[in-house]
């Protein structure tokens, strides 16, 4: 009898591990990490030195606001380009839904950085995208988009736009189609319809797909460090050069823990400005 | 559009006067359906005219053209022949949000981040209806349905039951010219179905809004509407009040779908006066009070009769009744009445309801030798 009390416990018991092994111990390790002094050579004491935060931030505000900047635009072009899509394929995508899936899935198969790289090939100053148009005289010929915001921005919305799709796409694809023929038949135009019934039901899923892009651009090193050249380094790029460059590993873990709160924080006043918005319509 | 100058106002506060004929009638409408590559014809060639402040029913088996009937009349589908008109109007081609009639979909589809008296409050606020206006009349239909008290809540919260109820009230408040259920009561559990039944005829009559109902439950169309259509394969079968459509069914489908028929084979001998005698299964002999057009004598034909209207006995039938002997094959005995099951030869059966009405259950047993009658006009000819 007993063993029976115990059994979803035991069972529960490897994700347990793997939580504790692969995200407890890690941060916990950071979070000491990030309160010690010395350096690489004469090792790190801890010392609980708070001060290494006041240090990460004063130094480093500037990357901290740019990238969660650059998160925030990635995130808007994301939901601008990935709405349509998700619902396009939700509603018209009929018995070829999942080809257009795999087709958004298709660039995952290549590699994150190659991605990337080819980017700046796409957006270089003469390349298939300015050349023509500067040919066409269109653009001055000086114009240049590599090594600005915009192409980190681009290049951040580029290879996390699925993150956005697929959540909304999921939403869309549940909701009875019904729905929207009530909309009509309760005489809302097709604008009416959308802005009553489609997008409020669907807004979870922007929810969740806004959470899985904004998070990882605003951490992200890599598009910065390929296309934004080197006035637009985000923090991730200060964290990999404090870590890998110049071995700070304390104000490296002390940035990480700031980026990570300043998430936090964001994330659930976030989800309460969105909560509360509920409530109030169910009096208005 | 033009309203016949004779007519009595009758709408309580519509805003245009009422137009003479029917609220609603489709004139030859065809929709037909791309499936890879055929087309299938889902409906094919149906004219009704449903009249104002009528219950009126499309019944039929899954797949008749029923509901797409429906979504023809309320502009969710354009037919691809004939005419649909609301009031005389003719919106052929009109969008369903232009439209003056309103629908009950089978799964309700209430908007799910609204509240009960937002998603009732929908068409009026669309229709931009003063703020007081719509207050008042969202609580009034909320009473009607006696969910005043449930206006705050969310769709999730409510049961089935009340769901639908919101369902009906949405629908309601607009008072449109006509309201179309889409099998209404189908998700709900018998009890609560029967209970809904007796609900909406009570809101019907009270609002004396044209109820278009649609229905594969025969019970539910025979007991609530004034007049049904039978529909199959995408054609009315027959089109009449409840009694008629039952008592009196017109092919072979409808007496077949609608409740309990037994379908006799048999062939025209000869007419005595006003009788036909038809010679059903061994050469028993059974009376017709009407044949079809194109039956004469010689004809093989089907005759129909209801399981209730059979009598059963032991003992030699007198009168002018069709007079057919068999063998009991089975009884069951189901409470209040007991069913009998008689093998009449020529490998045919006829089911029989008794009454259990003078406490004696068993008229016959299995085996025993019995003989069936039924008067006439209990029996109707079918072309074969």
């Amino acid at each position: 009898m007993s063993n029976r009390k115990f059994t979803p416990y035991v069972l529960v018991l490897p994700a347990w591990a793997w939580l504790a092994l692969f995200f407890v111990v890690p941060i916990g390790g950071m979070l000491s990490l990030s309160l010690t002094t010395g350096n690489v050579v004469t090792g790190f004491q801890q010392t609980f030195e708070v001060g290494n935060y006041a240090t990460a931030v004063s130094t480093y505000w500037e990357q901290i606001l740019r990238s969660l900047f650059y998160g925030a635009c990635a995130t808007l072009v994301c939901i601008a380009l990935g709405y349509p899509m998700a619902y396009w394929i939700a509603f018209r995508g009929g018995a070829h839904k999942s080809t257009y899936l795999l087709l958004i899935l298709l660039p995952f198969f290549v590699s994150f950085v190659l991605r990337t790289i080819s980017w700046r090939f796409f957006l270089s100053d003469n390349g298939v995208v300015l050349g023509p148009l500067k040919d066409l005289g269109l653009l001055p010929e000086g114009f240049a988009v590599l090594n600005s915001a915009l192409a980190v921005i681009l290049g951040l919305a580029y290879n996390f736009l699925p993150f956005m799709v697929l959540p909304i796409y999921a939403v869309l694809e549940r909701m009875d189609p019904h729905l929207v023929e009530a909309a009509h038949d309760l005489y809302a135009g097709r604008f009416q319809a959308f802005a009553r019934v489609i997008l409020p039901v669907s807004l979870p899923g922007v929810f969740a797909g806004v959470l899985m892009t904004f998070i990882p651009t605003s951490a992200d090193y890599v598009n910065a460090s390929v296309l934004g050249g080197t006035h637009n380094t985000m923090i991730g790029n200060v964290v990999q050069t404090q870590y890998l460059v110049n071995n700070n590993y304390p104000i490296a873990a002390s940035i990480t823990f700031v980026l990570m709160g300043l998430l936090l924080v964001g994330i659930f006043s976030y989800a309460r400005a969105l909560g509360t918005e509920r409530v109030m319509e169910v009096h208005a | 559009m033009a309203p016949t100058s004779t007519t009595q106002p009758e709408a309580p506060e519509a805003g245009a006067a009422p137009a003479a004929g029917p609220a609603i009638s489709l004139a030859g409408v065809v929709k037909s359906f791309r499936a890879g590559s055929e087309t299938v014809r889902a409906v094919d060639g149906v004219d009704l005219e449903i009249e104002r402040g009528e219950f009126f029913s499309l019944l039929g088996p899954s797949g008749c053209g029923k509901t797409t009937t429906m979504r023809v009349i309320a502009g969710f589908e354009d037919p691809t022949e004939g005419v649909v008109r609301l009031d005389g109007r003719d919106v052929t081609g009109v969008a369903a949000n232009h439209r003056d009639v309103n629908m009950v979909f089978q799964s309700y589809a209430l908007f799910p981040h609204m509240s009960v008296a937002d998603n009732v409050a929908f068409g009026l606020r669309r229709k931009r209806v003063p703020k007081a206006e719509v207050t008042r009349r969202v609580g009034r239909i909320l009473d009607l349905v006696e969910l005043g008290h449930r206006a705050r809540h969310r769709p999730s919260q409510l049961s089935g039951g009340q769901q639908q109820r919101v369902a009906l009230a949405r629908a309601l408040v607009n008072e449109p010219s006509a309201l179309l259920l889409d099998e209404p009561l189908g998700a709900l559990d018998l009890k609560l179905r029967q209970s809904m039944q007796v609900e909406l005829k009570r809101i019907q009559r009270e609002v004396g809004i044209t109820f278009v109902y649609v229905t594969h439950d025969q019970g539910e169309a025979l007991t609530m509407s004034d007049r049904i259509a039978v529909m199959n394969n995408g054609v009315v079968e027959q089109l009449g009040v409840p009694a008629e459509i039952y008592e009196r069914p017109a092919t072979r489908f409808v007496a077949d779908f609608i409740g309990t028929s037994n379908l006799v084979r048999g062939v025209v001998r000869a007419a005595t006066g006003d009788l036909w005698k038809v010679e059903v299964a061994d050469g028993a002999t059974a009376l017709a009070a009407e044949l079809p057009g194109t039956v004469t004598t010689g004809s093989h034909i089907h005759l129909t009769v209801r399981p209730e209207k059979v009598r059963i006995g032991t003992d030699q039938p007198e009168g002018e009744v069709s007079r057919v002997p068999g063998t009991v094959a089975e009884t069951v005995y189901m409470g209040a009445a007991t069913h009998y099951q008689v093998d009449i030869g020529g490998g045919e059966e006829i089911t029989v309801y008794q009454q259990n009405a003078s406490g004696s259950t068993l008229v016959a047993a299995r085996g025993e030798r019995v003989w069936l009658s039924w008067r006439p006009e209990h029996s109707y000819a079918l072309p074969s």
